[in-house]
């Protein structure tokens, strides 16, 4: 266990612009001393008497020792939240959560991974590929968007990974195309042993289907909209089957957000599987 | 000197006046990495049903300004599972537990009631009347004042007499009176109020309704107007019934504006998603806020906006020079 999370008002230390994103560093000692890779934090956003009640939802991309300890946030704008985090300035405050959810389960002995990141999904890929390189593992990055600008952390992961893809649908860097169609060819390539992958629904749910179709585990890290990040609000819920086989809809938030790839029914998300425990018409009693 | 914050529901003493708000708060284990539960006036659990229930679709929330739209529905593992796993963790860290129940018949709901009857550690039993009547076209019991009283006399009939009964109202009501008085004459111990109105908003980008269900439950800051008026209204006709207030309390003073409205406990409920912190913080605040005004108890200051405009309100410094 990493131990419980902590709420802390954090100083925002660095922002910096990451081609189409956003990237924020803020001190944050109690959640940098417990971060492992795949965790993510929320943060409040709007300053005191906000009218937005939700918080904000970001893995970590990045923990660094500094100042006692910060971590690194990355985020596209895509509303009144994240345009107003983006309008924050070094030696401003900001409230944070974390470190929430569930990590990466990392491979007890050195492997071959492959780590997929869909636009800002590849955000939590280079914590985790330290944490495997430490364990001898080889990593080789699929990393993907739909255009050049949106592709995260492309220069860092030629440097970290042993090869690395990289596609855009409309073919401005890399291959053109989606990370789901050069993927069976890395995997072949590296003999890849495992897979890691984040990014959104309808990727991970490609990826998953292929690494069920080679054989290679799979752990994804999904992005589902939550309102509170601590699992009290039960709307980030995924259908996922148990270890005794009944699915069940489970808190991204609390359960994930990292799940084995084929415990998830992508293609029951959004809905409420009619065999789900206590959907309705069931005979669950 | 700090103020006295003890509250009564009917018979049952709660050390301060701030519960969570039914559905806020989880199973209790997740607040409680963030501070202790026993230190609540009570946990006020998300409502229980018979069977175990998956809940609505996703999307299942959407942000309003200054309020939240959700439609869970009623997500949860079932009676059995609650009195196995949930209550008695609650009980064992000594929380006040109140459960909330819900269901869609009032055979359901006397059945919940039975079946808790026999449970350690329940402080209070509350009845979420915002269920859909299968019974009666999916129209929601809080809607019908003899409905909701139905089900408040057969809950309260099969729950042990020390056990007070607490019925949980909507906003969504021609007169909420009625319903409070037809709640309190079927043998409802206290009220609670309000449960979220009905809302819906609609995701002009995608030109379809924001939430799976359609519609949901609209709640925050947005409501506390609502909650206020509630409160108010049914203070004034039922001065004697002890009244939980809710409804997009997220600091101290917003729960000093319910109790002066006339309730004598406040539930925290969206503000906990926003802050993890809330209820100890809100306490905390109502705390300072009645010692700055001089109460030393805060029974004093339940329903004391009733009292008549230029009337007097009683003030340290008066009791301090007195000779008496």
């Amino acid at each position: 266990m990493a131990g419980s999370p902590v709420q802390v008002t954090g100083t925002v230390l660095t922002t910096r612009r990451v081609d189409a994103y956003h990237a924020l560093t803020v001190v944050a000692p109690g959640i940098a001393d417990r971060f492992r890779p795949g965790h993510f934090v929320t943060v409040a956003v709007g300053g005191r008497d906000s009218s937005l009640l939700t918080r904000r939802a970001f893995t970590i991309h990045d923990v660094k020792p500094d100042y006692g300890g910060t971590v690194e946030l990355v985020f596209g704008v895509r509303g009144p939240g994240t345009a107003w985090l983006a309008d924050l300035r070094a030696r401003d405050t900001l409230d944070l959560v974390g470190p929430l959810g569930r990590p990466f389960p990392l491979p007890r002995d050195p492997c071959t991974c492959v780590l997929v990141g869909d636009e800002h999904g590849a955000a939590p890929m280079f914590a985790l590929a330290d944490a495997l390189q430490q364990r001898g593992c080889r990593i080789d990055f699929v990393l993907g968007a739909p255009s050049a600008d949106r592709v995260f952390g492309a220069l860092r992961a030629r440097r970290m990974g042993e090869t690395t893809t990289l596609t855009t649908e409309d073919g401005s860097l890399g291959m053109r195309g989606k990370v789901t169609d050069v993927l069976p060819g890395v995997i072949a390539d590296a003999r890849a042993d495992a897979l890691y992958a984040c990014g959104p629904m309808e990727t991970l749910r490609g990826v998953t289907a292929i690494a069920v179709e080679l054989g290679v585990p799979v752990q994804v890290a999904v992005e589902e909209s939550m309102a509170c990040g601590i699992g009290v609000c039960m709307t980030c819920v995924v259908p996922v089957i148990g270890d005794d086989g009944v699915t069940r809809m489970v808190r991204a938030c609390t359960e994930g957000p990292v799940f084995r790839g084929e415990r998830v029914r992508f293609d029951d998300v959004g809905t409420i599987p009619f065999d789900a425990l206590g959907a309705p018409g069931g005979r669950h009693v | 000197m700090t103020a006295d914050l003890r509250t009564y529901l009917a018979h049952v003493e709660l050390p301060n006046p701030v519960l969570t708000a039914s559905g806020c708060g989880g199973t209790g284990r997740e607040l409680a990495q963030f501070s202790d539960v026993h230190r609540l006036g009570a946990f006020v659990t998300r409502s229980i049903t018979m069977a175990p229930r998956a809940g609505r679709p996703t999307p299942r929330m959407a942000e309003t300004p200054s309020g939240l739209l959700n439609a869970v529905g009623l997500q949860g593992p079932g009676v059995e599972a609650f009195l196995e796993r949930e209550l008695p963790w609650l009980a064992e860290r000594g929380a006040r537990t109140v459960v909330s129940i819900g269901g869609g018949t009032v055979t359901e709901f006397t059945a919940l009631a039975r079946r808790l009857a026999g449970a350690d550690g329940i402080t209070a039993v509350e009845i979420n009347l915002s269920c859909p009547n299968v019974e009666d076209r999916g129209r929601v019991f809080a809607r019908d004042g003899a409905a909701a009283a139905e089900v408040v006399a057969s809950v309260r009939a099969a729950t042990p007499y020390e056990v007070p009964v607490i019925a949980k109202l909507s906003p969504d009501v021609a007169d909420v009176v009625a319903v409070a008085r037809a709640c309190v004459d079927g043998g409802a111990d206290a009220l609670a109020m309000i449960n979220t109105p009905v809302g819906m908003s609609i995701d002009v980008d995608t030109m379809r309704p924001s939430l799976a269900a359609g519609t949901g439950g609209l709640s925050g800051p947005a409501v506390r107007p609502l909650a206020v008026r509630c409160v108010w209204q049914v203070h004034a006709a039922l001065p004697g019934v002890p009244i939980i207030g809710m409804g997009g309390v997220s600091t101290g003073r917003d729960a000093l504006e319910l109790v002066l409205a006339g309730a004598c406990a406040v539930a925290v409920g969206t503000a906990l998603f926003h802050d993890p912190y809330a209820c100890p913080r809100v306490l905390r605040e109502l705390e300072e806020l009645l010692q700055e005004r001089g109460f030393d108890r805060l029974a004093d200051a339940v329903g004391l906006a009733h009292r008549p405009a230029g009337a007097q309100t009683r003030s340290r410094s008066d009791l301090e020079e007195s000779s008496l």
